[in-house]
């Protein structure tokens, strides 16, 4: 009984605190966001926040949820980082254009977008609505985002996101980065990100969403990201998540695909007390290709869950997903790789392996493949595996005059390197690289 | 240079070596041959240091330190250096990064500074010419990819730029073709000088005839149980090894 009075204390504090919100949103309240607010809302009223006897959730335990009070309401302070203070937080060494948020709202004065606007216009939510009415009439909100209340809780308090909305026939070389600065200044925020990105016909971009965390800093970071790729567009969408490990962060990701568009979708986690991605593609379409590229690297107690879901809709097309995680410490991994295949889905290549090296004798990883294959005629393989840094290659790399720890960092450069090869942006790849390192407290190896 | 004294071996219980003997001195080149299973490969990962292997008794003085109380890399930055009979593969990591990193540490060991990138490069270039390998292997990661026999050239490549003391080559010549054969081996000859040694394990003369050995040893159920000169090998060629197999009985009894 204790727990339930809890939880209903946990959603009328959600309930009291909107009013407070919308006061606050002033003007930037748009008819199109309050209408998805108000629905979800009701929506808010008939779910729990997910318990772990869920298949969905159960190696998830999100009971952080039920026992903090994470305040939608921010004030409006003025920020005192300044560009130099972001600096090193930034990928860099590569031209890109950026837009920058701070507990989810726009911090123009950190934003740089120099963008082509006869090709794409880049802009917060928020000014986009205003902008670009018709575009958000035709796609934003259109997935489905009531599958759990996380996802209704930011229906109701999605503050602010990036729109991208590249035109028809369009090339955008230049990526954009999307930087998330999360617990600045106030503690225990939800931060509510809601990202719409529209890709039109035969076009293409490449997007990097930069999530990071102030170190030590505690809060909830729970996005949706929403993906329309039209026909013959493609996107690179980088996701490089680094919250700090007090805080926690849930993103849904849904991508509708149409005819001959191609995605690459990659997930890179380093960050985060307790993470929980959603990935989700839907190949509206024939000969499209989605491919998924994982990486997630846990210590100490960080959990870890991605649950990613390709869903062939259509015949012809191929998808192809490749996640691997590094467990060290008490660390634990979940892996939900979910492949649907419908009837009218024929002649589909759908591939999938899961692949998991433990560091220590406490981390753990959870993976469960989940194929639902309709048609008949497709082809389907995937496979899962967990080990230990292998000690055979080990000896090897020793046996040359390498220490023990360098010798464990090659294996662990070796185990990550199919994953970070597929990186596009070269030096992008050399800072994930030096990343999984540092992340790692272990000695550096380069290309 | 290497002393080996009623060495005594194990792996996951098993004994595999009784009481080896064993002296090599700069200069030598010693060959090992034997049947399969006899224990050729054990002596020489023990040698390099794999932990798998377990050493019951006897000692074994390398350059007038007990090599049994170091680690692997230790070893390999006193001058120890096995060519495997079964390299490894690693992914993502270059043969240039693998071998500068390697260098580097040996030269921290010996206080010496880190090879400028033109002087690594430059070593690069001398080495891989002797073995005609090809610039493009070097760029590759370490033996991913590679054919056994560009392994196996690797695995000198390798010998050539650390330079060790003492060299053991685990049937280097298994997968190499004729032509790669006289190349590798000229490799090692090139490598050999009156201050390191050689130690050979193969099952063939043929590469006896290009790496000349100084002694040739027979190990056979973990001990030796005969030594000669390089022409033991031509006759183990001509006749097996059926007429030096001591009675089983008296190898029981030992
Ligand atoms: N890791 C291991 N686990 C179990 N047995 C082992 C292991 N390593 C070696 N052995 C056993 O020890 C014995 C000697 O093996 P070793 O590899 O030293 O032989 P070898 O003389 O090198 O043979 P070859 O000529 O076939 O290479 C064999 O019976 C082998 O099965
Ligand atoms: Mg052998």
């Amino acid at each position: 009984m204790k727990e339930l009075t809890k939880k209903e204390n946990i959603k009328d504090w959600y309930l009291k605190n909107f009013e407070l919100f919308e006061k606050q949103m002033n003007g930037h309240n748009h008819e199109l966001l309050k209408k998805v607010r108000q629905a979800s809302l009701a929506k808010f009223l008939e779910l729990d926040f997910p318990a772990t006897k869920n298949e969905e959730w159960k190696y998830t335990d999100v009971s952080f949820a039920r026992e903090n009070k994470f305040n939608p309401v921010s004030t409006d302070y003025k920020t005192s980082l300044t560009k130099e203070d972001v600096k090193n937080i930034i990928f860099g060494n590569f031209d890109y254009n950026l837009i920058t948020f701070i507990n989810g709202k726009f911090a123009a004065e950190l934003s740089d977008i120099s963008a082509d606007s006869d090709k794409i216009i880049i802009k917060n939510l928020n000014s986009f609505i205003d902008s670009h009415k018709e575009i958000v009439e035709n796609y934003f909100a259109k997935i489905s985002s009531d599958d759990n209340l996380f996802n209704v809780l930011n229906g109701i308090y999605m503050q602010d996101g990036v729109a991208i909305y590249l035109k028809e026939q369009s090339e955008f070389s230049k990526p954009l980065q999307v930087l998330y600065l999360n617990g600045y200044s106030e503690e225990n925020l939800l931060i509510a990100p809601r990202n719409l990105i529209v890709v039109g016909r035969n076009s293409r971009t490449s997007i990097v969403f930069n999530y990071y965390g102030n170190p030590k800093a505690s809060y909830f970071t729970d996005a949706i990201t929403e993906l329309y790729l039209e026909e013959d567009s493609s996107v690179d969408i980088y996701k490089i998540q680094r919250e700090s490990l007090s805080s926690y962060h849930i993103e849904k990701f849904q991508a509708i695909q149409k005819d001959r568009s191609v995605l690459n979708h990659y997930n890179l986690n380093f960050g985060g007390r307790l993470t929980r991605n959603d990935i989700n593609s839907k190949l509206d379409g024939e000969n499209i290709e989605t491919h998924y590229y994982g990486l997630y690297l846990g210590k100490e107690n960080q959990h870890i869950d991605n649950h990613t879901f390709v869903d062939h809709a259509k015949p012809n097309s191929m998808s192809n997903e490749l996640y691997k995680g590094i467990l060290d410490d008490k660390a634990r991994g979940v892996f939900n790789g979910k492949i649907i295949v419908r009837r009218d889905a024929q002649k589909t290549n759908a591939y999938q392996q899961n692949k998991n090296v433990l560091l220590s004798g406490e981390a753990r990883i959870d993976s469960k493949p989940q194929l639902e294959i309709f048609a008949d005629d497709v082809k389907c393989t995937h496979g899962a595996t967990v080990g230990h840094l292998d000690e055979e290659a080990e000896f090897y790399i020793r046996s040359r005059g390498v220490p023990e720890e360098l010798a464990k960092s090659i294996l662990i450069r070796a185990f990550a390197a199919d994953v970070c090869d597929e990186i596009k942006i070269v030096e992008l790849k050399e800072q994930i690289n030096h990343l999984i390192f540092e992340e790692l407290h272990r000695q550096e190896v380069s290309y | 240079m290497l002393t080996i004294k009623n060495l005594h071996a194990t792996v996951e219980g098993k004994e595999i070596l009784k009481g080896i003997d064993l002296e090599i001195k700069a200069g030598e080149v010693h060959a090992i041959m034997g049947p399969n299973g006899s224990g050729k490969s054990t002596l020489a990962n023990i040698l390099a240091g794999n932990s798998n292997y377990e050493v019951t008794e006897g000692e074994i003085i390398f350059e007038g330190k007990n090599l049994l109380e170091m680690e692997p890399d230790e070893r390999a930055k006193e001058g120890i250096f096995l060519a495997f009979q079964y390299p490894i593969e690693i992914p993502g990591v270059s043969n240039a990064t693998f071998l500068k990193t390697a260098i580097n540490e040996k030269r921290k060991h010996l206080g010496l500074p880190e090879l400028t990138p033109k002087e690594f490069l430059n070593l690069m270039k001398e080495k891989s010419k002797i073995l005609g390998m090809d610039n493009d292997l070097l760029g590759r990661s370490v033996n991913v990819g590679f054919s056994g026999g560009e392994k196996k050239r690797n695995e000198i490549f390798q010998l050539l730029m650390l330079d060790p003391k003492l060299a053991i080559l685990d049937e280097t010549d298994s997968g190499l073709d004729i032509d790669a054969l006289k190349i590798v081996s000229n490799g090692v000859n090139v490598f050999h000088n009156d201050k390191n040694a050689v130690i050979v394990v193969t099952h063939y003369q043929r590469l006896l005839d290009y790496i000349v050995p100084d002694y040739v040893h027979v190990l056979y159920k973990g001990k030796i149980i005969k030594s000669g000169g390089k022409e033991l090998a031509l006759l183990l060629e001509e006749r097996g090894y059926d007429w030096i197999k001591p009675e089983e009985v008296e190898l029981e009894s030992n």
